[in-house]
C-alpha cells in the first residue's frame, strides 16, 4: 500500500534509464539527502558526526570500492586496507609536503592507487577464486613493507606522514561539522558516480565476467581490461577512502591503521551488507564498523555484573555470533533483506 | 656454505610445522568446499583447552579432554553454522568462518584468560651437531609427527570406507547423497578431523611459542602453503610447507640484507604468485575445468 | 525461519536503543573523571590489562583513603582491541565527560590523538611509548612522554652494555644487533643507535622481523651464525619478544646478551620462553615485586575488600607495576593542580599546567611508599620527559631482578635529537614553536 509502483508510466527512454524509477524511492534518496546534508550537522553531537558517522561513510566507500571488484566483477581481495594506506600515504605527502590543494590530493592518492591496484591485478589473468583471493594477500604484505621502507614515503625515523591544517578553497577544515561535509562532499558524488558505473556498460561486463568468464570471454568481454579495470576502479575509491579518512579521522598516516584485520573488515562489509549492491555497502559499512562500538555500550549495562575482561570477551563472542546469526537469515546479505522488505510492503497490508 | 645448508634446514623443519596449520585447511576445503577461516583460531582454542586440562589432568588425559573437546566443537559448528547454510554462496561460508573465528576467540580467551602459558612437552629445545651443522631436536620432533599425520591422513582418505565417503562429498554433494552417504555427518567427521589437526598444531606451535593469542595468527603463515601446494591437496600441504619454509628463510638471510630486510612474510606470495601464473591450481591442486 | 528473523532484528535494535540511551552524560561535580583506554583481549592483552589494572586498582586505593584532596577518582574503561578506529571513538566517547588527561595506550592511537588533544585542550599522556620527540614541550604544549622515551632507553642499553663490558671504551668493535619489529614502533631506534655506533666506534646491524614475528629463524641463524653479534637488542612485542629467547636458546647464544625493550620484559613475555629465558636482560622504568609498602597497601585494602580488577598473581609483575607508576605520577599531578588552582576536579588546561610543573622527588615517592618502584620525575614546560631514567632487570627463572641502580641516559644527546626531530615535526605540520611557557 505505502510503497507503489502504481501510476508509474514510462514514457520515454530516459524517464525507463533513471536510476530511481519509482517516484516513493526517488523521494526517499532525496530526503535521506535532506537529513545528511542539513539534518544531521545540526542536530548530530560531535561524537557522532566525528566517531560515527564519518567513519561508517569512509568506510563503506572503501566497501563500495571493493564491491566493485568482489560483488560485481567476482574477483575476491582480501589485501585491500593496503591500497587505503597507498592512498592516505599519497595524498597526505600531496598535500603536506607539494602543496598540492586538498580535493586534488585526494584524487592524486587515488589515482596513485588505481595504478598501484592495477598491477596487483595482473594476477586475476590468470588466477580464480580462492587461489586469488590468497595471492591478493600478497598486495597487503608487499605494500606495508614498501611504505614501512622507503623513506622518501615514510619521512624518516616514525613511519607516519602528519597532515597539515586543513583547507579547501581557502576555508579551514577544523571542526567535525566541516570534516563531516568534507567526508559527505566526496562519498555522495563518488556514490553516485560508482551506482552508474555499475548500470552501465563497464558493470554488465563485470557481472557477466562474475557470473562466467568463459562465456563472458566468448560474447566478446575483454577480460583483460575489464578485470584490470575492476581492479583500478575498486583501488581507487580504495585509495580515496583512506586519504579521506586519514584527512578526518587519524590525522596521521600509519601503518598500522591499515593493518589484514582491517582488510578482513571490509570484506565483511560487502558479504554481510550484500554482495553487488551500492546500497549493500552502506549497510555492511555500518554492520561492521558501528556494531562493536554499540555492543561494547550495550556491554557496558552490564558493567557492575561482569568482570571487564569477560567483557572483552563478550563482545567478541557477540561479533562473531552476530556475523554467522545474519549469515544464516540471509546469505545474501542486508541488501537483500532490505528488497524482501520493500516487496512485503507493496503488498502490505493485503498479501495474498 | 654450511651457513646455507643450516638455514635451509632449519628453513625446511620450520616449513613442516606451517603445513600442520595448513593441513586444517586443506581437510576442510578437500570434504566441504568450505574456505575455513577460522582453523586458526581453532588451533588457539585447541591449545588453550589443553593447557587448562593440564591443570587437573596428567598430559595423556588433557590431550584427550581436549581432543574430545574439539570433537564436541566439530559437531556443534556443524549442526549451528554449516547445516542451515547449505548450498549458500561459498562466500557467505567464508564470512562465517570468519564470524566463527571472532567467536572461539573471545570464548577461549573469556574461559582460560588472555596471559600467555607455558606448555612443556617434554621435548628438549637444545640443538645437537651433525658434522658441525646445528639442527634443532625439537624441530626435528615436529616434522616427524607433521610427516607422520600427513602419511595417516593420505592413507586415510584414500583406503578407509570413510575417507573415501568424504571425498565423494567434496566431489558433488548431491551425487554423494544420492548413493546415500550421509552428507552431515561427513562434515562433522571431516571438521573434527581438522579439529585434531588444530590440536596437534595447537601443541607443537604452543611449546615454541607459549599459548597465546598470537597462535591464532599462524595461519598467515599457512596461506600461502596453502595456494602453492593446491587447496584440496594434503601432501601439496607437507611439500610446499618445505618449498616455503626454505626459501622463505634463504630469501630472509641472502637477499634480505640488499634491500633492507623483513621480506619473509611476503616473499612466499611472491613464490606462490610465480608458481601460480604457470599453475593456477597450485602445484598439486585439482584443476577445475571449465565450460560454457 | 520467520520467528529468528524477528528475533534477530529485535536484538539488533535493543542494542542500538542501548547505544542510544546511553549518551555520554558529564561527570559529577566532586569527581575526577578518568577514561582509561584499555585492551583486554588480542595478540597484546596482557599489556594492556596489566598495565590498566594497576593504574585503576591505584585509583582505587586513593579512593578508599579519601580520594584526591578528598576528590574521589570515577574511572570508566572503554576498550579499544588495540585497534585505532576503536581508540579514536573511545576517546570521543569519553571527551565530553571532560577527562583531565588521556592515556592512548596504544603507539597507532597516539598518533591518531596527537592533533585532537591539541584541539580539544587534554594532555596526552603516553608513559614509554608513542614518539620520542614529543618530549619536546615547544612544539608538543600538549603531549607528555615521562618518565622516559625510547630515545633515552636506547642510549641508557649503550650505557648498561658498556657498564656489562666494563666501561665506555669497551664499546669499541663489538658487534651489536638491532633485532626489531618491522612496523614504525620498532624502526623508530634505528637511526639513533647508528648515530651512537659512529660515536663510541662499536658496529650496529638491524634486523628487521616482519609482524607478527612468530618465525625469526632466518634472522636469529643471521645473528649468530653469521653477523656474529655480541650483544641483541630485543626491540619488539607481544609474542614477538617470546621467540627470540626460544630461538636464541637453540642456537647456544647466551641469553644475557640480550636486552630487551621494557615492553619485551614482562613476566608474560619470559614465562612461555621457560628455561631459554634465564639471564635475559631487559629495561624498565619501574620496580617490579610486591616488596612496596605501595603495592602492600593495595593487596591489602583493595585486593582485601574484593575490589582488585586482575587476580591477585599478577600484582607486583612488570606490568601491573607500570599501571601503579601510571597512577601515582597522574596522581601527583593532579595533586600539584590542586595545589595551584584549588581543590576541585580538574580540567585538561589545569593539567597540563600541573604536568608541565610535576615535580616528584625522592623523598615524595618514599612518602608514597614506591621507593624504587619509580624514578624521581621533574617536567618543565620545554622538558615533557623529566628525567629519563631506565631501569634494567634480569630474569632469573622464576622472576625479575634488579640488576644495579637506575641509569640516566645521555641527555644532552638524546635532548638534542629530540628537539631535530620536533623541529621536523612543526616544520611539517605548520606550528609555531612557543618561546616561553605561556601558550602562544
Amino acid at each position: 500500500m505505502i510503497y507503489r509502483e502504481c501510476g508509474v508510466f514510462k514514457a520515454n527512454y530516459r524517464a525507463d534509464m533513471a536510476i530511481f524509477p519509482i517516484p516513493l524511492d526517488r523521494w526517499g534518496v532525496i530526503i535521506i539527502l535532506f537529513i545528511a546534508f542539513v539534518v544531521v550537522p545540526f542536530s548530530a553531537s560531535d561524537y557522532w558526526l566525528s566517531s560515527i558517522l564519518i567513519p561508517f561513510l569512509v568506510f563503506s566507500l572503501a566497501a563500495l570500492g571493493l564491491n566493485f571488484l568482489t560483488g560485481y566483477a567476482g574477483q575476491l581481495s582480501i589485501g585491500h586496507a593496503a591500497f587505503m594506506a597507498v592512498g592516505a600515504y599519497i595524498s597526505l605527502i600531496l598535500y603536506g609536503r607539494y602543496e598540492v590543494p586538498l580535493l586534488l590530493s585526494l584524487l592524486g592518492g587515488g589515482l596513485v592507487t588505481a595504478a598501484v591496484g592495477a598491477v596487483f591485478g595482473i594476477p586475476s589473468l590468470r588466477i580464480k577464486g580462492f587461489y586469488l583471493a590468497v595471492s591478493t594477500l600478497a598486495a597487503q604484505f608487499i605494500i606495508q613493507w614498501v611504505l614501512t621502507h622507503w623513506e622518501w614515503i615514510s619521512g624518516g625515523v616514525f613511519g607516519t606522514v602528519d597532515t597539515p591544517p586543513m583547507q579547501v578553497f581557502g576555508w579551514p577544515i577544523d571542526t567535525p561539522v566541516k570534516k563531516y561535509y568534507l567526508v559527505l562532499s566526496v562519498v555522495v558524488p563518488l556514490t553516485i558516480f560508482g551506482k552508474n558505473i555499475v548500470r552501465g556498460q563497464l558493470g554488465r561486463a563485470w557481472m557477466a565476467i562474475r557470473d562466467m568468464d568463459v562465456a563472458a570471454e566468448i560474447i566478446g568481454i575483454s577480460l583483460f581490461w575489464n578485470k584490470l579495470l575492476a581492479f583500478t576502479v575498486s583501488s581507487f575509491y580504495a585509495g580515496v577512502a583512506g586519504g579521506l579518512i586519514t584527512f578526518t579521522y587519524y590525522g596521521a598516516a600509519n601503518i598500522e591503521a591499515f593493518n589484514i584485520m582491517v582488510s578482513f573488515h571490509l570484506l565483511g562489509m560487502i558479504i554481510i551488507g550484500g554482495m553487488g549492491s551500492v546500497l549493500g555497502s552502506f549497510f555492511g559499512g555500518g554492520f561492521i564498523t558501528l556494531l562493536p562500538i554499540f555492543i561494547n555500550q550495550f556491554a557496558h549495562a552490564f558493567g557492575t555484573v561482569l568482570k571487564t575482561d569477560l567483557l572483552a570477551c563478550l563482545e567478541l563472542i557477540l561479533f562473531g555470533g552476530l556475523i554467522i546469526f545474519f549469515l544464516i537469515v540471509e546469505p545474501y546479505g542486508l541488501a537483500r533483506l532490505w528488497r524482501t522488505g520493500k516487496d512485503k510492503l507493496r503488498l502490505w497490508p493485503f498479501p495474498y | 656454505m654450511i651457513f646455507a645448508i643450516e638455514v635451509a634446514i632449519g628453513g625446511l623443519l620450520v616449513g613442516v610445522m606451517y603445513s600442520l596449520v595448513a593441513l586444517g585447511f586443506v581437510l576442510i576445503y578437500k570434504s566441504s568446499g568450505v574456505f575455513n577461516f577460522a582453523q586458526g583460531d581453532m588451533t588457539l582454542l585447541a591449545a588453550l583447552a589443553l593447557v587448562g586440562f593440564l591443570t587437573i589432568f596428567p598430559l595423556w588425559l588433557a590431550i584427550l579432554a581436549a581432543l574430545v573437546l574439539m570433537i564436541a566443537l566439530a559437531i556443534a559448528i556443524e549442526a549451528i553454522v554449516l547445516r542451515p547454510l547449505v548450498a549458500r554462496p561459498p562466500l557467505a561460508l567464508f564470512m562465517a568462518t570468519i564470524g566463527l573465528g571472532f567467536f572461539l576467540q573471545g570464548i577461549g580467551q573469556g574461559i582460560w584468560g588472555t596471559d600467555p602459558k607455558g606448555l612443556d612437552i617434554g621435548i628438549s629445545d637444545i640443538p645437537f651437531k651433525i658434522k658441525g651443522l646445528l639442527i634443532s631436536q625439537f624441530d626435528l620432533a615436529g616434522g616427524a609427527l607433521a610427516g607422520g599425520l600427513v602419511f595417516a591422513l593420505v592413507w586415510f582418505f584414500q583406503k578407509s570406507r570413510t575417507g573415501r565417503a568424504l571425498r565423494a562429498v567434496s566431489d558433488d554433494h548431491e551425487a554423494a547423497l544420492s548413493v546415500g552417504i550421509p552428507l552431515r555427518r561427513a562434515w562433522a567427521i571431516s571438521w573434527a578431523i581438522a579439529g585434531l589437526v588444530a590440536l596437534v598444531a595447537g601443541i607443537m606451535w604452543g611449546s615454541r611459542l607459549g599459548v597465546q593469542f598470537s597462535l591464532s595468527l599462524i595461519a598467515l603463515k599457512a596461506l600461502p602453503i596453502l595456494i602453492l601446494g593446491g587447496i584440496d591437496s594434503i601432501p601439496g600441504a607437507i611439500i610446499a610447507g618445505l618449498v616455503v619454509g626454505a626459501s622463505e628463510n634463504l630469501a630472509e638471510v641472502f637477499l634480505g640484507p640488499y634491500v633492507g630486510g623483513g621480506i619473509q612474510t611476503f616473499f612466499p606470495y611472491l613464490l606462490a604468485l610465480v608458481v601460480l601464473w604457470f599453475k593456477p591450481y597450485g602445484m598439486f591442486g585439482r584443476e577445475i575445468i571449465e565450460r560454457v | 525461519m520467520g520467528r529468528c528473523k524477528n528475533t534477530g532484528v529485535a536484538f539488533l535494535l535493543l542494542i542500538l536503543v542501548f547505544g542510544f540511551t546511553f549518551p555520554p552524560n558529564p561527570g559529577q561535580a566532586q569527581e575526577q573523571y578518568v577514561p582509561c583506554l584499555i585492551y583486554r583481549t588480542g595478540p597484546f592483552a596482557p599489556g594492556g590489562s596489566g598495565v590498566g589494572g594497576g593504574w585503576e586498582d591505584y585509583m582505587e586505593l586513593i579512593n578508599m583513603k579519601g580520594g584526591v584532596n578528598g576528590i574521589k577518582y570515577k574511572y570508566e574503561e572503554c576498550e579499544t582491541a588495540y585497534d585505532t578506529a576503536r581508540g579514536v571513538e573511545c576517546y570521543e566517547r569519553v571527551k565530553p565527560k571532560n577527562p583531565a588527561y588521556i592515556h592512548p595506550m596504544s603507539t597507532g592511537i597516539t598518533y591518531a590523538l596527537l592533533d585532537r588533544s591539541v584541539r580539544d585542550k587534554i594532555p596526552l599522556v603516553f608513559m614509554g611509548y608513542g614518539r620520542a620527540d614529543a618530549s619536546d614541550g615547544q612544539v608538543f604544549p600538549w603531549a607528555f612522554t615521562f618518565p622516559t622515551n625510547y630515545w633515552s632507553q636506547n642510549t641508557a642499553k649503550i650505557k648498561f652494555i658498556a657498564q656489562q663490558m666494563g666501561g665506555m671504551d669497551k664499546l669499541k668493535g663489538l658487534k651489536i644487533a638491532n633485532l626489531h619489529i618491522d612496523i614504525p614502533y620498532g624502526q623508530e631506534t634505528r637511526p639513533l643507535l647508528e648515530k651512537m655506533s659512529k660515536m663510541y666506534g662499536f658496529e650496529v646491524r638491524h634486523f628487521p622481523v616482519p609482524w607478527p614475528g612468530i618465525d625469526q629463524k632466518a634472522q636469529w641463524m643471521d645473528i649468530v651464525r653469521r653477523y656474529n653479534a655480541d650483544w641483541v637488542i630485543n626491540r619488539n612485542w607481544g609474542v614477538s619478544c617470546t621467540v627470540p629467547l626460544r630461538e636464541a636458546a637453540r642456537l647456544g647464544f647466551p641469553r644475557d646478551r640480550i636486552v630487551g625493550v621494557w615492553w619485551c620484559g614482562s613476566e608474560e613475555d619470559v614465562l612461555p620462553a621457560g628455561p631459554a629465558a634465564k639471564g635475559y636482560y631487559s629495561a624498565n622504568f619501574n620496580g617490579v615485586g610486591q616488596d612496596f609498602p605501595v603495592i602492600q597497601e593495595i593487596i591489602e585494602k583493595v585486593y582485601g575488600a574484593g575490589k582488585g580488577n586482575l587476580s591477585i598473581t599478577r600484582v607486583g609483575t612488570v606490568f601491573y607495576n607500570r599501571g601503579v607508576v601510571t597512577g601515582i605520577a597522574m596522581d601527583e599531578a593532579i595533586r600539584t593542580a590542586h595545589k595551584k588552582f584549588g581543590v576541585k576536579p580538574v580540567t585538561g588546561e589545569e593539567m597540563r599546567w600541573a604536568l608541565e610543573n610535576l615535580n616528584i622527588t625522592e623523598e615524595r615517592i618514599k612518602e608514597i611508599g614506591a621507593e624504587g618502584l619509580m624514578p624521581p620525575i621533574k617536567t618543565s614546560w620545554k622538558d615533557h620527559e623529566g628525567g629519563g631514567w631506565v631501569r634494567f632487570q634480569q630474569w632469573d627463572g622464576q622472576k625479575w631482578v634488579p640488576v644495579g641502580a637506575w641509569v640516566a641516559p645521555m641527555r644532552e644527546f638524546v635532548r638534542e635529537e629530540v628537539e631535530k626531530s620536533a623541529a621536523k615535526y612543526a616544520k611539517e605540520k605548520g606550528i609555531t614553536p612557543r618561546t616561553s611557557e605561556a601558550l602562544k
